[in-house]
């Protein structure tokens, strides 16, 4: 068990853990922010993904060792108020349907419009292309991207 | 939680009158006769809605039915607020618990299969927000003495027209004396569509911001104070269970609280979940012998297809009209095919997971599940308490899609919490949830086809092989209440909207012990594919277009508008020069008494012939669905199925081997991805004033009009789901 001190969206957080535990539970389970979720835990679905220093990883493959001394983003943290741009293009467009992979969703989404104010569709597809959606809500996804990316709201 | 558990306790001992004296005149609210839907004749379980509205005009609607993403949460709210004449900004939206008193019609339990949530809670729910508004006007009429006929609503207004008086619907609640005989509501007293102010206009989800910030809770974010981790390990193989296993060695695992064998599975409880996958994978066991043990896919599909082809087996006539058999012995010419599917796996996002925690006085669940009744009956067996002492908390799901009918994971969370004395919470890894899934049952189907002298169909043979999925996901008993017939299995097989005049559906029980579930969709996913892949062959075989030859075949006019609009709209008639080519399908949801959708679908498609990779570019819809209640929900709904629908047309397949499950995750078992989608256009006609199926139309035509595409496109037919790059490969030498 060691003692890891880390950033949390914008809060310091100190958790006792073995250090390979993976990130994703010690968010979930001991820090109690359960927007980030369980999917596959082997990072091919994409529904745990978080922002560590801005970009994004799938936290069921990131020990939480690995975030010592860093930020860590969640989907909880992404806005304040959940009032980000990509928030507001997902309630226009009205993308989720059962919803349980759009935080990774929107997690992923976000990373890609911190570097790319304007992407390609194509690059929105390739980028989103480690994300499972199983209730099909690919083309909102994209459309809501396409949307925060172009400023209307 | 706080309606759930104020619902709860008027169960459990508080007259409806108690509650109302407790709200202090603010709140009141509507226990509802039981309302009769014109296709729930004979239904003895009496559905209630409670509707309370507060004294500041604020509404409140519990919502009956479990949400599992196709949007019911809002619809069925909103089809109450409609007759209601509510303000919907003013609604706010509640879980109902788990009460008889919001059965489905139909099924006269919460259950949510066959999309026919809306449907069946169509007339319900719309005669008790009638009944909801006729109270406060009797109220008003009351209070203003004017005949009651002189008074309207707009939305929360009471107004009376001649005098020029209105009043709040808060204000009216506040002088509402609550009778225990409710105002009857007869069908002609309802609104009438034309004048609905929220029903087909794109009202939006109300869920959707929740599920954008990650604020919503499904049950595996459950979490309880002392809570502790739990999985169940089951055998490979159906009704197996665990003869020993190395339970001093998990013990010892850092971590492991404890580690018991039921009967049906190895139980592991532990501190955190890392260590409990991590005991989880040390587990050795040995495993009882089952039927389901000696399964090999790859064999019996080969005995399937032996089966099929075999008439002198009979299998259980499931659908029949006219004498196919001397039909087709007389036939002109008889054009025959074989279709096949794999098992495979629903891969709900969410995988299982059920809070459960029992004490002395009961059990309390949490738990996202499409049946809810039955979950709170087998979390009382689990527990060993009568079903009033289980409070049950139904959550949202992570994806449903016909796994989570099945409620094996509430007992498995209720065992845990009861053998450890402690609030459980159950976890399944990926690798479990497709290790021991109950998949939709691998095919093999024959078609044959009989043709008179001038190409004209005179008779439809369809033979089909598959584990029965009705016995287990029921039991026996229900599928002989059904005459043998497996209407899971051999859904969509009927063709009651194309002009053939002898059709016969034969189902060949091949009941070997698989663990099989209904899935979205249904059957239709390989009896539609089998049966419009068969209008292609045959259309070929006759020298006719695909399109114009359905047009002759159909004869039903809703059908023949859908897919003359989606040929339009696709520009059937141009012809495709740059390598790519158009496949149409046809396909229907829904069953007589409830009355079709339907929804015709056009792929245009192109294939690699080095890598044998089909793309699909474009997917162009024209859907049917009587009365779209929230058209744009309705897209969402039919786009995504045609993903699902894709997806398993494309990639997806479970093999056994030995009886083991031989996928883990999505490595190997892979899903459409965001790279794979097409371009969807989509129209939803309206076509009639009630609500039909919608959350499960757009499966059935997914796979044949891929593969009719690639028959226009190569000239070789794709008969064996998934049509994957081997295959299409194979295809192609031939």
């Amino acid at each position: 068990m060691a003692s890891i001190s880390f950033t949390i969206n914008e809060k310091p957080a100190r958790v006792d853990a073995e250090p390979d535990t993976a990130l994703l539970w010690v968010v979930r389970e001991q820090l109690k922010l359960t927007g980030t979720k369980f999917g596959c835990g082997s990072g091919l679905c994409g529904a745990c993904t978080v922002h560590v220093d801005g970009k994004p990883v799938r936290s069921c493959q990131t020990s939480v060792s690995q975030v010592q001394g860093r930020k860590v983003t969640t989907i909880e943290g992404l806005s304040p108020d959940g009032q980000h741009p990509l928030q507001k293009a997902w309630v226009t467009e009205q993308v989720p349907q059962c919803g349980y992979c759009q935080s990774g969703q929107i997690m992923q989404a976000a990373a890609l419009l911190a570097t790319n104010k304007q992407p390609t569709r194509d690059q929105i597809v390739e980028h989103m292309d480690g994300n499972i959606c199983r209730c099909g809500t690919y083309p909102r996804i994209v459309r809501a991207i396409e949307r925060a990316a172009g400023g209307r709201s | 939680m706080n309606m759930i558990d104020k619902a709860m306790r008027t169960e459990s001992g508080l007259t409806r009158r108690q509650m109302l004296a407790g709200s202090a005149g603010l709140t009141f609210a509507f226990a509802f006769a039981p309302a009769m839907d014109a296709l729930a004749q004979g239904v003895t379980g009496k559905l209630n809605a409670y509707v309370t509205i507060a004294g500041d005009g604020a509404i409140t609607i519990l919502m009956p039915a479990p949400e599992m993403g196709q949007g019911v949460n809002t619809a069925l709210p909103l089809i109450i607020a409609e007759e209601l004449d509510a303000d919907w900004s003013k609604v706010k939206i509640e879980q109902a618990p788990v009460n008889p008193a919001y059965n489905h019609p139909v099924f006269r339990a919460q259950y949510q299969v066959a999309s026919l949530t809306t449907r069946g809670y169509w007339m319900p729910l719309r005669t008790a927000g009638a009944q909801a508004r006729r109270v406060l006007l009797d109220a008003v009429a009351a209070k203003w003495n004017v005949p009651v006929t002189e008074l309207t609503t707009e939305p929360s207004i009471v107004v009376h027209a001649a005098s020029n008086r209105k009043m709040s619907y808060g204000e009216a609640a506040s002088i509402t004396q609550v009778s225990d005989k409710l105002p009857e509501i007869k069908p002609e007293q309802l609104k009438p569509p034309a004048q609905f102010r929220l029903l087909g206009k794109d009202t939006p989800r109300f869920d959707i911001a929740d599920k954008s910030s990650g604020r919503l809770t499904y049950a595996s974010d459950v979490q309880v104070p002392g809570m502790l981790y739990g999985t169940i390990v089951r055998a490979p193989a159906r009704g197996s269970g665990p003869v020993s296993f190395n339970r001093d060695e998990i013990k010892k695992q850092p971590g492991v609280v404890d580690a018991v064998a039921f009967d049906h599975a190895i139980g592991i409880v532990a501190q955190s979940v890392p260590q409990l996958f991590a005991a989880r994978h040390k587990v050795q066991a040995t495993w009882k012998d089952a039927k389901g043990s000696k399964i090999d896919s790859g064999r019996d599909l080969k005995e399937y297809l032996a089966a099929v082809r075999d008439t002198s087996k009979k299998g259980v006539v499931v659908r029949k009209t006219g004498e196919a058999e001397p039909a087709l012995a007389s036939a002109a010419k008889v054009i025959s095919a074989e279709f096949t599917s794999p098992y495979v796996y629903h891969a709900q996002m969410e995988p299982l997971s059920c809070t459960a925690s029992v004490t002395a006085d009961g059990v309390e669940v949490w738990a996202g599940t499409q049946w809810p009744t039955k979950s709170v009956e087998e979390a009382a067996k689990a527990a060993g308490v009568t079903p009033d002492k289980v409070k049950f908390h139904t959550l949202q799901m992570g994806g449903g899609y016909g796994r989570r009918a099945f409620v094996e994971y509430v007992t498995d969370a209720v065992l845990l919490s009861k053998a450890v004395g402690k609030p459980v919470k159950m976890v399944q890894s990926r690798e479990d949830d497709i290790r021991v899934g109950r998949f939709r049952p691998m095919t093999a189907q024959k078609v044959d086809v009989g043709l008179d002298a001038e190409g004209k169909v005179v008779a439809w043979r369809h033979r089909l092989a598959a584990e029965p999925v009705a016995p287990y996901v029921y039991n026996q008993a229900r599928l002989e209440a059904d005459k043998g017939v497996d209407l899971i299995v051999i859904y969509g097989a009927d063709m009651p909207f194309y002009d053939v005049p002898a059709h016969v559906t034969e189902h060949i029980y091949e009941d070997r012990g698989a663990r099989v579930a209904a899935y979205r969709g249904i059957g239709a996913g390989y009896t539609n594919f089998a049966n419009e892949a068969m209008i292609d062959e045959i259309a070929r075989a006759t020298g006719k277009d695909p399109f114009e030859f359905r047009m002759a075949l159909l004869k039903d006019p809703r059908a023949k508008a859908i897919v003359s609009r989606v040929a339009e709209m696709s520009e059937w008639k141009r012809k495709r020069t740059d390598g790519r080519a158009l496949g149409m399908a046809f396909s229907k949801l829904g069953l007589p008494p409830v009355g079709f959708s339907m929804i015709a679908t056009v792929a245009e498609i192109s294939a690699d012939r080095a890598s044998g990779k089909i793309k699909v570019h474009n997917m162009w819809s024209v859907a049917d669905v009587g009365l779209p209640l929230q058209p744009n929900n309705v897209v969402a709904q039919i786009e995504g199925a045609l993903v699902y629908g894709l997806s398993g047309a494309l990639k997806e397949a479970i093999s056994i081997k030995d009886g083991a499950v031989e996928q883990s995750n999505f490595h190997d078992y892979e899903v459409l991805r965001q790279s794979d989608v097409p371009r969807f256009m989509t129209e939803v006609q309206r076509s009639g004033d009630i609500p039909l199926p919608v959350g499960e139309l757009a499966i059935g035509g997914a796979a044949p009009a891929v593969a009719n595409a690639f028959l226009a496109l190569t000239g070789k037919p794709l008969r064996e789901m998934p049509f994957s790059p081997d295959r299409v490969k194979a295809a192609l030498k031939t």
